[in-house]
């Protein structure tokens, strides 16, 4: 496996599973050269649809394709989806409506288009409705599974995609299971719990500290809702430190959840890396540097949490 | 239909307003103005025109109905039940804990209802959604929605107004669809045309691509013609501009802005209804008049 952005792996996915499912359709607002649909688009262009920059009127014609036995794969930037949060809200989680929202361009890691680009409060908004499951993928091999996954998913459900290469975490044998978190390094001193752009960094910088003789268990979070209360937990109790890193805002995204789960169940020490201010134009490698979620950021942080 | 039970369906109307006030009455809030003013659009649809089985509310061929307007869902209630899809009897438990009948439509909690609405502009992008996905699944059923005038100024509706005759390319194309609007000038705040104005709105609609209708959304006569019309267009969707009256049935609620989202105390409700059952008032009336009169009394 080489790097791949998680919205090209989609993009590759849904043109596969689009052949053996007809039901499958996708909707676009004016994005589908960026969200990755447009192959999918050119090999089934009655079932492809772009609403134009529309998003509101995109999520409710999805909505209704949702209720009429279609699998429509409702996609733009993270950021418009969320910003379209109340339609969201009403027609397709209050409805239960099966819709996939896809949000691709998460995070500072888009760089150079700058902040009303990024997509760096959707799990916030997302995560405080009932019923739609977050999912995050680490690299090309989750990507597929979790579009997979989704299609047979019986309710609403959010994708998170980036725009960014993603190393690969994983081996040809993972199995991505909705709902569960993975260790991809055991360790016993700090809980690394992490997820979509900075996994790679994460696993890096657990490398480093290892090194320096800390032995730093990191965990992928790819279904940030539901939480998997039973890995974290379990790494929380062995290791009485824990760390989240995400490329979102530092408020309702996964360290927030973490940390609800955390202070109502098994109260733990807890920093949370993320983002804390509005993004900015710039070069991912000085945008991740800058906000702690590079190698170096995220082995410094777990160093000064642990007074090592 | 070519020749609908005009008295019959004016006969359901009547009933459905009388119940639109018992509902509010006991509820103690809601809209009786918009329910009173498309009463009459609804009843032509649910006991005249469309295909449904209320004991199969899931049925994959019956033909949908959404009502954007959602705060006017006393007088789909009212439909529904009449119809067959709950007991009469639960239509007073509107608004209360625990029931189905919430304030606005909940496709959850009742079987029947297609799409929550309520938040305003979102029911037709769902509808317009809905009439691809048959379209897509080469069904023949119609996709109905009801619109507010004070809706239309959202967004979203303007979005949907114009995508919708051009969505599903030339081999989908959404004569499935017919939007219906509720015209009866008022919103919240006051007069539609006050506040802002929608005007010249059949110009705006045909310029969007719509086959548009103009008619008196009181006649059922015209109702149905007009639904009749919609049917028979090819190629795109139609959009009935149906002129109502806030109120309508109840002089002292039509055209003022304060009984859009006032319920009436039940002395104001027997006035009410005593208005719109006449005299002599149908059989049915007098067991509902007893039972607001004790709410007087308590």
């Amino acid at each position: 496996m080489v790097a791949k952005a998680s919205r090209a792996a989609f993009g590759e996915a849904l043109l596969e599973l689009g052949a053996r499912d007809e039901r499958i359709v996708t909707l676009d607002a004016d994005l589908s050269k960026s969200t990755m649909t447009m192959a999918f688009a050119k090999k089934y262009p009655e079932r492809a649809f772009d609403l134009g920059i529309a998003e509101s009127g995109m999520i409710g014609v999805a909505a209704g394709l949702a209720l009429t036995g279609h699998v429509p794969f409702a996609c733009s930037f993270a950021c418009f989806l969320a910003g379209r949060f109340e339609t969201i809200r009403v027609s397709v989680a209050y409805s239960e409506s099966p819709v996939k929202l896809v949000g691709t361009h998460v995070g500072v890691a888009i760089g150079e288009d700058g902040y009303t680009q990024m997509g760096l409060e959707d799990v916030a908004c997302l995560r405080s409705l009932p019923n739609i499951p977050i999912v995050q993928p680490a690299d090309e091999s989750e990507t597929r599974q979790a579009v997979a996954y989704a299609v047979e998913h019986p309710g609403p459900i959010y994708l998170r995609l980036t725009r960014q290469n993603l190393e690969p975490v994983h081996d040809a044998a993972y199995r991505f299971r909705f709902g569960k978190a993975d260790v991809l390094r055991p360790g016993h001193d700090v809980s690394i719990l992490v997820t979509g752009g900075p996994v790679a960094n994460a696993v890096a910088a657990a490398g480093r500290l290892a090194a320096e003789g800390i032995q730093a268990e990191v965990i992928n979070v790819a279904t940030i809702k539901p939480l998997d209360e039973e890995t974290v937990l379990r790494s929380a109790s062995r290791t009485g430190h824990v760390v989240t890193v995400e490329d979102h805002s530092i408020n309702g995204g996964l360290g927030s959840a973490v940390a609800e789960m955390l202070g109502e169940i098994m109260p733990t020490p807890l920093k949370r890396i993320g983002v804390t201010t509005f993004g900015e134009s710039g070069d991912l490698k000085g945008l991740y540097a800058k906000h702690g979620l590079d190698v170096d950021g995220i082995a410094g942080t777990v160093r000064k949490f642990l007074n090592r | 239909m070519a020749n609908p039970d005009v008295a019959k369906l004016e006969s359901i109307a009547r009933e459905g307003r009388v119940q639109i006030i018992r509902m509010l009455a006991h509820a103690g809030s809601g809209h009786p103005g918009g329910s009173l003013s498309v009463i009459d659009i609804l009843t032509t649809l649910f006991f005249d025109r469309m295909r449904y089985d209320p004991k199969q509310p899931r049925w994959e061929d019956r033909d949908r109905f959404i009502l954007s307007k959602g705060h006017c869902v006393p007088a789909q209630y009212f439909c529904m039940a009449k119809a067959g899809f709950f007991p009469m009897d639960r239509l007073i438990t509107l608004r209360k804990l625990g029931s189905p009948l919430q304030g606005h439509p909940d496709r959850v909690a009742l079987p029947g209802i297609e799409a929550a609405t309520g938040s305003l502009g979102q029911g037709i992008s769902v509808a317009a959604g809905m009439a691809l996905g048959l379209k897509l699944s080469g069904k023949g059923a119609r996709v109905y929605c009801v619109l507010g005038d004070g809706e239309t100024q959202e967004g979203q509706v303007w979005e949907s107004l114009m995508s919708a005759p051009k969505l599903g390319g030339p081999n989908h194309r959404l004569d499935n669809l017919c939007l219906i609007l509720d015209y009866n000038g008022i919103q919240l705040d006051g007069f539609v045309k006050k506040i802002l104005d929608l005007e010249p709105l059949t110009d705006k609609l045909k310029a969007f691509g719509w086959a548009v209708i103009e008619i008196n959304g009181h006649d059922i006569a015209q109702i149905d013609k007009a639904l009749d019309q919609a049917a028979a267009t090819k190629g795109g969707p139609t959009f009935i501009v149906a002129h109502t009256i806030k109120g309508k049935g109840v002089s002292f609620m039509e055209n003022d802005p304060e009984w859009h989202g006032k319920a009436p105390k039940p002395e104001e409700a027997l006035r009410a209804i005593a208005e719109i059952a006449g005299t002599p008032a149908p059989a049915w009336v007098a067991p509902i008049v007893a039972e607001i009169s004790a709410m007087v009394k308590s």
